[in-house]
């Protein structure tokens, strides 16, 4: 639960591989946004899930349609965030297939009305408007509040020691400034509510 | 062993879905004759070896056979005494109320009242224009022809105006219900809460069955539905009428029962190909062990959703030889039925209602004459 000042911000990372340069821009963009939220004197709780390592779990619930207790986890606390940063390889012009199936199996309202950063990796510049074509209309179409400035990085942004592109750098500050803007004017997110509700009889027999 | 009034407070049974699944261990598919023959024996069976229910579902495309239920169950009903039979599910949505009301009157005068049924909206979007509805009304189906199919059969002349249908006038199901007393209604839902309340609302039974799920959802819906059936003042939230799905293989050695049984889970297209045998007992009521471990895994079930009424399972599944399924029911009527009677008969509060069958219904209706709204 939060309350006052403190803003939860859950950071997911479909990179494959480890070290991944996906997690490592995902964790760039996490302290980017917790410099930028404390600076509005709000106090950030960050939650990083790795999807790798839910990556069976999330076949299981495909298949299966429940998801396993570390899933469901998962899948609570990006319903319950304040604020969201996805960050996804680009396969075949694309969200990773991993990336899309995680937010396949979220609850239809799970990100409605959050502010989510965007971030992409892959390894050329050649792929970076995948983020505008396919992933922010993916976060659109999931009502969530995208922030303008996405933010791509190219293997040829790294440096010998995960040094990174001055434009990029640059990129990851606006980003955050703006996700740390919209997290700031909004109320923290209530305790989400699991629960099973149904209408009152009376309004499921005059429906029918 | 005669068991005691005490131990007769809950119902355990079999359910069928009709499926006819490849034995993947062969690769033969029985034929739709012989699996029929399969689904009689195993209703007679489960009769012989102590069950108390033997329910069948619908479905009205392959692989299943079942898209008749009260044919099946007639017939089953003329070579059993004591089974209650009863559905898993019966299509609220798809089937004509007017039939069912017709069908299930009928089937409760030839099965001498050892009838009820669970009422489900199916789960297979193509049936819906096969009989001429469109899937996108199955909410507001199921409401409206479970309020006219009540109606059909307590009222002996009805007038009826709905949407979905077109009206009756002046029209009377026959035969009427055995007694005056029309089948006691389960309503089976997995994960609509509108379900839940639909069953809260009239004090109807609900089933969760719950085969494929983890227990923590189980139980939201099962809370959900007695929260509410205490909100419509039915009784109490531990007296609403509860059942639950259940699954599970058993041999006397915990080990082989695991060898014998992985092969049917890695393939059966309802289990396969996902989580492992171990995963996937780990989450759900489906146990593979010895039937000490099937006992343990179920007499907690109450732990989760509070005193229940019914326990059905579901044994003929994944393409398992009806050899098998008949031994199958033997470790389960002989050895973890009589031990799971008293189990849940242990420290079962007094006011936990037992499932409600056709002769505490007839009794309940003649304290009661003239039944004011609600059920009965």
């Amino acid at each position: 639960m939060t309350t006052g000042s403190t803003r939860t911000l859950t950071v997911v990372s479909a990179g494959l591989r480890e070290p991944s340069s996906t997690s490592l821009l995902a964790s760039q963009l996490a302290a980017a946004t917790r410099a930028a939220l404390s600076e509005r004197g709000l106090d950030p709780e960050v939650t990083t899930i790795e999807l790798r390592e839910h990556a069976r779990d999330v076949t299981d619930n495909l298949l299966t349609g429940f998801a396993s207790e570390g899933l469901q986890a998962a899948k609570d606390v990006v319903a319950a965030a304040d604020g969201v940063i996805t960050v996804t390889p680009i396969f075949s012009a694309s969200y990773s297939g991993l990336f899309k199936s995680f937010l396949d199996l979220l609850d239809d309202d799970a990100l409605a009305g959050t502010p989510v950063l965007l971030g992409a990796t892959a390894g050329t510049a050649r792929h970076s408007l995948a983020l505008e074509h396919t992933i922010r209309p993916l976060l659109s179409y999931l009502r969530a509040l995208t922030v303008p400035t996405a933010v791509f990085a190219a293997a040829g942004d790294r440096g010998n020691h995960h040094t990174i592109d001055a434009s990029v750098a640059t990129r990851i500050e606006r980003a955050a400034a703006e996700l740390a803007t919209l997290v700031a004017t909004r109320e923290a997110t209530e305790d989400v509510d699991t629960g099973l509700h149904s209408p009152s009889f009376a309004a499921l027999l005059h429906a029918s | 062993m005669t068991p005691t009034q005490e131990e007769y407070t809950m119902q355990f049974g079999i359910f069928s879905v009709s499926d006819i699944t490849p034995d993947p261990t062969t690769g033969r598919t029985p034929t739709e004759g012989e699996r029929i023959q399969a689904i009689l024996t195993i209703a007679r069976t489960a009769e012989e070896v102590g069950l108390d229910v033997f329910a069948l579902g619908e479905h009205h495309n392959p692989p299943f056979f079942s898209s008749s239920p009260t044919t099946t169950l007639g017939h089953i009903a003329a070579q059993t005494n004591d089974l209650v039979l009863s559905t898993a599910t019966t299509l609220i949505t798809t089937n004509d109320p007017v039939k069912i009301a017709e069908d299930y009157a009928m089937l409760q005068h030839l099965a001498d009242g050892r009838v009820d049924l669970m009422l489900g909206r199916g789960n297979t979007g193509p049936v819906y224009p096969w009989f001429g509805y469109d899937i996108r009304d199955s909410l507001a189906l199921a409401v409206e022809h479970y309020a006219l199919l009540r109606r059909l059969w307590r009222e002996d002349v009805v007038d009826w105006e709905g949407t979905h249908r077109s009206p009756l006038q002046g029209f009377t199901a026959t035969p009427r219900p055995l007694d005056g007393v029309p089948p006691f209604v389960w309503h089976g839902s997995i994960r609509t809460p509108e379900i839940a309340e639909q069953a809260a609302y009239y004090g109807d039974g609900f089933f969760h069955n719950n085969i494929f799920w983890p227990m923590r959802h189980t139980r939201q819906m099962v809370d959900l539905y007695r929260q509410r059936f205490a909100h419509h003042g039915h009784g109490g939230a531990d007296e609403a009428i509860v059942g639950l799905g259940g699954q599970f293989f058993a041999r006397p050695k915990s080990q082989d029962a695991v060898a014998e049984f992985r092969p049917y889970f890695d393939v059966a297209p309802v289990y396969g190909h996902g989580p492992s045998l171990e995963e996937f007992t780990a989450q759900t009521p489906l146990t593979v062990g010895s039937p000490q471990q099937v006992i343990e895994r179920y007499a907690a079930m109450r732990e989760h959703v509070g005193d229940y009424q019914r326990q059905l399972f579901l044994i003929d599944h994944a393409g398992l030889p009806l050899k098998t399924v008949l031994e199958q029911l033997e470790i389960l009527g002989g050895e973890i039925v009589p031990a799971l009677r008293r189990e849940m008969a242990t420290d079962r509060p007094a006011h936990v209602p037992d499932a409600p069958t056709h002769a505490s219904r007839t009794a309940q209706q003649a304290d009661a004459p003239t039944p004011v709204g609600g059920a009965r």
